[in-house]
């Protein structure tokens, strides 16, 4: 596993777009601005939100530290732990599983030789599981990043592997570009 | 075919850009709404059509908009919900990203009418790629002066934008909404104080489901009495279905409200029947909340009447042997399909988005899962399944926002229908299928 990352300064551009976001709230709720910005700097942080991390967002936006942690660890898409390059997350829920979640997910797990939750040993990939993504229509449905992959079946499993593999895929790229 | 009012345009190429949606007639409800029409006189429309809140409650959406508080000085807010999350439900999220004009022409006429100057469109977090679609959207429509200030010279100004979530479905629950956009955990309020009256920031506040948004423009267009006049009963209009699980055509339809459910299920226009020519076992009509109903109560009523897509006919025998239109996911299980597997699945998302605040939901959801868990892998009892029930009741009517009946309903229903295929897994000591 590589170092763990601690962003603790944006760059002027990420520091424009998130004065951008703050300027869409009425003057003192720039709190608003939390769970964009929490979005923004887990992605620069790779793909995780470290304490620094999110003591910077409560700076940014003039909160108290607490109320950036009581936040990032109510929503399920706020890492708190490192996660790998590139994280797989399969929905399970009901109509996935319907169409066969399960079998997508063992595919992952024995493709990568993890388990759910778990991080390849070269910190390229992390298998999660999430609830409904709202695509049951084409279930099985998994989600990398921003990317939506639909109508899943173990060969295009494996096609998006060694598509991902062979160009070192990062899936927390900052959500807004 | 239905009336396609929300679709009718759906698969043109190039929808999504300002200049085909205009070309197709796109912001003249916006036009003769600002020219002609008071923001009253919108309501009114929106009253006349007999709209309802397409979210899944099927409120009037008129008689909330009437709620709103005009007397303070306070600004005022509309917010769109599109934190779709409910199992099942995939329809806003077609709207989103092949119509986003459609949904902003409804959020310039749902401002106009409110008096809102301000408006958020609360999309969820992984829908992140159809928020990137909307707010290319938004910008060519302040680029054309449909969004800014003196919208075509009106003296009306509206800014919008869009807010994401971060994966929470608790956020669907309006004041778990607000909460979220003012940048909290996704707590749902304690109601009174509605949000018509204190909603977001302190202030009077409506939000509408993005396809209730979307339904707008047509009406302004064509008056609310022509809406009124398609659908049956009190359902009013066209709603979109997004049909899933296993049937041979899922994707998102939209239906005239009245459609029978059995031809909404064997027609070639809708489900197009079920996957290998297998038995239809059961449906959950309304996404995963809504009581599940066996082959025979979802085509015909206990009374043996035809069973419609409509708010009426889908609840005709209450609980126990109707459900609800809900949000309009409607899941399709055959022969092959586990009911008591699939509740698990339920079960466990249930328990994963209770916010944590009401000890029933809280705690109930967790036991709920842990109990379907151990019978759906051959370590049941018979008493699991009557605790099952006992936990549900305990549950029901007993939270805060309507999460914990969510929970609920889906257990409680199972049982009432299935029972013996929860018996025989504690029977066998393993899952038959």
């Amino acid at each position: 596993m590589q170092s763990k990352p601690n962003i603790t300064e944006f760059n002027t551009e990420t520091l424009d777009l998130i004065n951008r976001i703050i300027n869409r709230y009425p003057e003192g709720r720039q709190k608003s601005a939390l769970l964009p910005v929490l979005h923004i700097a887990q992605a620069e942080n790779s793909g995780w939100l470290s304490s620094e991390t999110m003591n910077y967002v409560a700076s940014l936006l003039d909160i108290q530290p607490i109320e950036v942690y009581e936040v990032a660890s109510f929503y399920s898409m706020f890492n708190l732990q490192p996660v790998g390059n590139c994280v797989i997350e399969v929905c399970h829920t009901g109509p996935c599983w319907l169409n066969g979640a399960d079998e997508i997910l063992a595919h992952f797990e024995s493709r990568l030789g993890i388990k759910v939750g778990e991080t390849t040993p070269d910190g390229k990939f992390t298998i999660k599981t999430v609830e409904c993504l709202a695509a049951c229509g084409n279930a099985p449905v998994i989600q990398v990043g921003t990317e939506y992959h639909e109508k899943l079946t173990t060969q295009k499993a494996d096609e998006l592997l060694s598509k991902w593999q062979s160009e070192n895929k990062i899936s927390h790229t900052n959500p807004y570009l | 075919m239905a009336k396609q009012i929300l679709l009718k345009n759906i698969e043109v190429p190039g929808l999504a850009s300002f200049g085909v949606y205009r070309q197709l007639g796109g912001y003249s409800a916006v036009e003769k709404a600002l020219a002609n029409y008071t923001p009253d006189q919108v309501t009114n429309e929106v009253t006349r059509s007999g709209l309802r809140g397409r979210g899944g409650a099927g409120f009037p959406a008129g008689m909330k908009w009437g709620f709103i508080d005009k007397k303070t000085e306070n600004p005022r807010y509309f917010v769109c919900n599109f934190d779709e999350s409910e199992p099942g439900t995939f329809k806003d999220r077609h709207i989103g990203q092949l119509n986003p004009h459609q949904l902003i022409e409804g959020m310039i006429l749902g401002s106009y009418a409110l008096g809102a100057k301000t408006s958020y469109i609360y999309i969820r977090g992984e829908l992140f790629y159809v928020l990137r679609i909307i707010e290319k959207a938004i910008d060519e429509a302040y680029k054309n002066g449909f969004l800014g200030n003196n919208i075509l010279g009106s003296g009306f100004s509206l800014d919008l934008y869009c807010q994401p979530g971060a994966g929470a479905y608790i956020c669907g629950e309006e004041t778990a909404l607000l909460e979220s956009l003012e940048g909290k955990r996704g707590n749902p309020r304690i109601k009174p104080p509605f949000p018509a009256v204190v909603g977001l920031y302190g202030c009077p506040t409506v939000v509408n489901n993005v396809e209730t948004i979307a339904a707008l423009p047509w009406i302004i267009n064509n008056g609310g009495e022509a809406y009124a006049e398609i659908g049956i009963g009190n359902s009013k209009g066209t709603k979109l279905i997004s049909a899933c699980g296993h049937i041979n055509k899922p994707g998102v339809y939209e239906i005239e409200l009245g459609l029978p459910v059995e031809e909404f299920i064997y027609s070639d226009q809708y489900c197009g029947g079920i996957r290998n020519g297998n038995k239809l076992k059961a449906v959950v009509a309304g996404g995963s909340s809504v009581p599940i109903l066996p082959a025979n109560l979802i085509l015909k009523t206990a009374a043996g009447e035809t069973r419609f897509m409509s708010y009426e006919s889908l609840s005709e025998g209450g609980f126990q042997t109707g459900t609800m239109l809900g949000s309009g996911g409607f899941i399709v299980m055959d022969e092959t399909a586990c009911i008591v597997k699939n509740l698990l699945t339920f079960a466990k998302f249930y328990h994963h988005e209770s916010c944590g605040q009401c000890s029933p939901c809280r705690e109930g959801t967790g036991w709920m899962e842990k109990i379907l868990h151990r019978i759906e892998s051959g370590h049941g009892t018979m008493k699991d399944i009557d605790l099952l029930v006992d936990i549900s009741k305990h549950i029901e009517g007993n939270t805060i926002c309507p999460l914990g009946d969510a929970a609920a309903w889906p257990v409680a229903s199972a049982i009432r229908h299935f029972r013996e295929e929860f018996e025989e897994h504690v029977k066998l000591q393993k899952c038959p299928f």
